[in-house]
């Protein structure tokens, strides 16, 4: 079993698991956490740039990596405005019950192989974990915007707590499917089960990503994240042409950057899941280099085998995983930059009618290919998609010519003041 | 005394300040909010028991969701601090006093006096994992489980059934 070598190969540092190796855990995480949120923020300003055109912060530091440290220096020295009639004490905690499920939901996934620098508590829970801290994150914005004292601010925060119930629901069923196969929640367990081999073939790593029913899982899970973290294109708890800025109009100064600072700490907790998820957390490609490397030392080619081994180095385990989730946070702003905001009934309409029906669907899949293996995973898809198209085209496209009113434009010339006619057929 | 029981007393004092947050404060978002902080706390003190899986439940269902619901319902409603709930007639005062206070005896004969030879709480490990827990719902008590989820599911037809009437 491969997957014991490595572990073997990470016991360099190794010792009794004692409290002072907790807090060094924790620390580890709270640090790196802290210490990359403005480099977040950057790449995000710097990208939307972009793909805007523009040329964006460029003047703070090499490339204007200092901007957004400048940016926070700014917002803390700032004055500080509390609007007169807040209920004070949920104002001031707000920010913070904002920023606490960001730091805490980590707290069960692995970065590497060695068990006494990640995670921090390889608990049996480890899925539960991170979606009962992310139905947390809902609290911060709910508060803060019933405690501002302001219409828009609890629309915002109202909306808020919709969404995330209502796709939480998704994400949960979409994670259970790929924790089935797993036989664990544990998310170490999860990781090292995508190490084995893909569909029988050994060179190849059965990162979840790559079976039919991971690709489903993690598609779903990954819109689901967006909502979940209110991001664009489901930033309506924030947007800013009908709410002003949502949840945190009345926030400013430090309490302002607080929230600022949750928001993209979340963003990249959810990156660094969906990295240990469906992307084989910590290998660097979904494929077996042991393997490999021990094939090109049986056909001569030395060089090759040993280039292979140093990639599964564990201490480079940490790269691959923070490459990943760099990958995915550029998602994130890709998605932000692409995407207009969806409209409310659209939103609900997404996660209630289309992706809770096919996370279930699709669990139900895995649990037949748990069953009966791979050919009768394969016909319960064809007979899903048959069914789903029988759907359409019974139902939908007849209802849809029945009902649906189509506007023509006629024929208009160029200049004219004559009224546009149109018809409905 | 070791590191567990200091953060058990850590804990222990913060279940019982937002215990009584919960009855002291007059705005019911507060007291919402405190009750969803007690329920996180006795989550993370079923995982100090071992008990991950009812900890991770306490706090998924509880916190997440049901407190969600309530303070989502105080919300809408726009619920402020009523004055018809303060409490003018002192024979009842006094009749809330003693009710608390023999409440109180009892707690302590029963609970806080045994409690000076259980300061190092153990159980046994295996019993509140998923699986142990999975084996047992899926074994021993399948009947007791399905019907459960049966009733869980008329519960859910039905509140759909009166909220469609309704609107």
């Amino acid at each position: 079993m491969q997957t014991t070598t490595i572990l073997a190969q990470a016991s360099e540092i190794s010792g009794e698991d004692t409290v002072w190796w907790a807090l060094l855990r924790i620390g580890i995480i709270v640090g790196f956490l802290l210490a990359v949120v403005p480099g977040i923020i950057w790449w995000e300003r710097r990208l939307l740039s972009w793909f805007q055109d523009r040329i964006g912060p460029n003047r703070v530091g090499l490339f204007g990596f200092l901007q957004p440290i400048a940016d926070g220096i700014k917002l803390f020295l700032k004055e500080e405005v509390v609007p007169d009639k807040v209920d004070r004490l949920i104002y001031m905690i707000a920010p913070a019950v904002a920023l606490f499920p960001a730091f805490v939901i980590l707290a069960t996934t692995p970065w590497g192989p060695n068990t006494l620098l990640t995670p921090i508590a390889d608990v049996d829970i480890g899925i539960l974990w991170v979606l009962a801290i992310s139905s947390l994150g809902v609290y911060g914005v709910v508060l803060g915007g019933w405690a501002s004292n302001n219409k828009y601010s609890l629309l915002g925060g109202l909306r808020s707590a919709a969404q995330l119930v209502s796709y939480e629901l998704a994400m949960g069923v979409a994670l259970y499917s790929v924790a089935l196969p797993s036989g664990s929640l544990r998310l170490t367990e999860m990781v090292q089960r995508q190490f084995e081999p893909l569909y029988g073939i050994e060179w190849l790593q059965s990162w979840f990503i790559l079976t039919p029913f991971g690709l489903i899982a993690g598609i779903i899970f990954f819109i689901c994240m967006v909502a979940e973290t209110n991001r664009a294109p489901f930033d309506l708890p924030e947007a800013e042409s009908e709410l002003i800025a949502g949840f945190h109009t009345e926030y400013s100064s430090m309490k302002f950057a607080v929230f600022f600072m949750g928001e993209y700490a979340t963003m990249l907790a959810f990156s660094a899941i969906f990295a240990v998820l469906f992307f084989g957390g910590w290998s660097p490609v979904p494929l077996n280099l042991e393997y490999l490397a021990n094939l090109a030392a049986n056909n001569g080619m030395g060089w090759l085998s040993s280039a292979l081994t140093f990639l599964l180095n564990p201490w480079l385990a940490p790269v691959w995983f923070l490459g990943k989730t760099t990958l995915f946070l550029t998602f994130f702003i890709w998605i932000r930059a692409t995407l207009p905001r969806l409209r409310y009934d659209q939103l609900m309409a997404v996660g209630w009618k289309y992706l809770l029906p096919i996370a279930a669907l699709n669990f139900v899949v895995v649990a037949i290919w748990m069953m009966y293996g791979w050919p009768a995973m394969f016909a319960a898809f064809g007979l899903l998609i048959l069914v789903y198209a029988m759907y359409v085209a019974v139902v939908r496209m007849p209802r849809a010519k029945k009902f649906g009113p189509t506007l023509t434009l006629l024929d208009i010339p160029a200049n004219t003041d004559q009224t546009i006619e149109v018809t409905k057929s | 005394m070791n590191v567990e029981t200091v953060a058990f007393m850590i804990l222990a004092l913060l279940a019982v300040v937002s215990a009584v947050g919960v009855i002291a404060f007059k705005s019911p978002v507060r007291s919402a909010i405190c009750l969803a902080g007690n329920f996180f706390i006795l989550g993370v003190l079923y995982f100090m028991m071992n008990y991950d899986l009812i900890g991770i439940s306490q706090i998924l269902v509880y916190t997440g969701l049901i407190m969600m619901l309530f303070l989502f319902v105080i919300l809408l409603l726009n619920l402020s601090a009523p004055q018809m709930l303060q409490e003018k007639s002192y024979i009842r005062w006094w009749g809330a006093f003693a009710v608390a206070g023999a409440l109180g005896i009892v707690v302590f004969s029963q609970v806080v006096m045994p409690l000076e030879w259980a300061l190092s709480p153990t159980s046994n490990p295996e019993l509140g994992t998923t699986k142990s827990v999975g084996t047992a719902l899926f074994s021993n008590y399948v009947y007791a489980f399905e019907i459960c989820s049966i009733l869980l599911l008329v519960g859910i037809v039905g509140s759909i059934l009166l909220a469609k009437r309704r609107g």
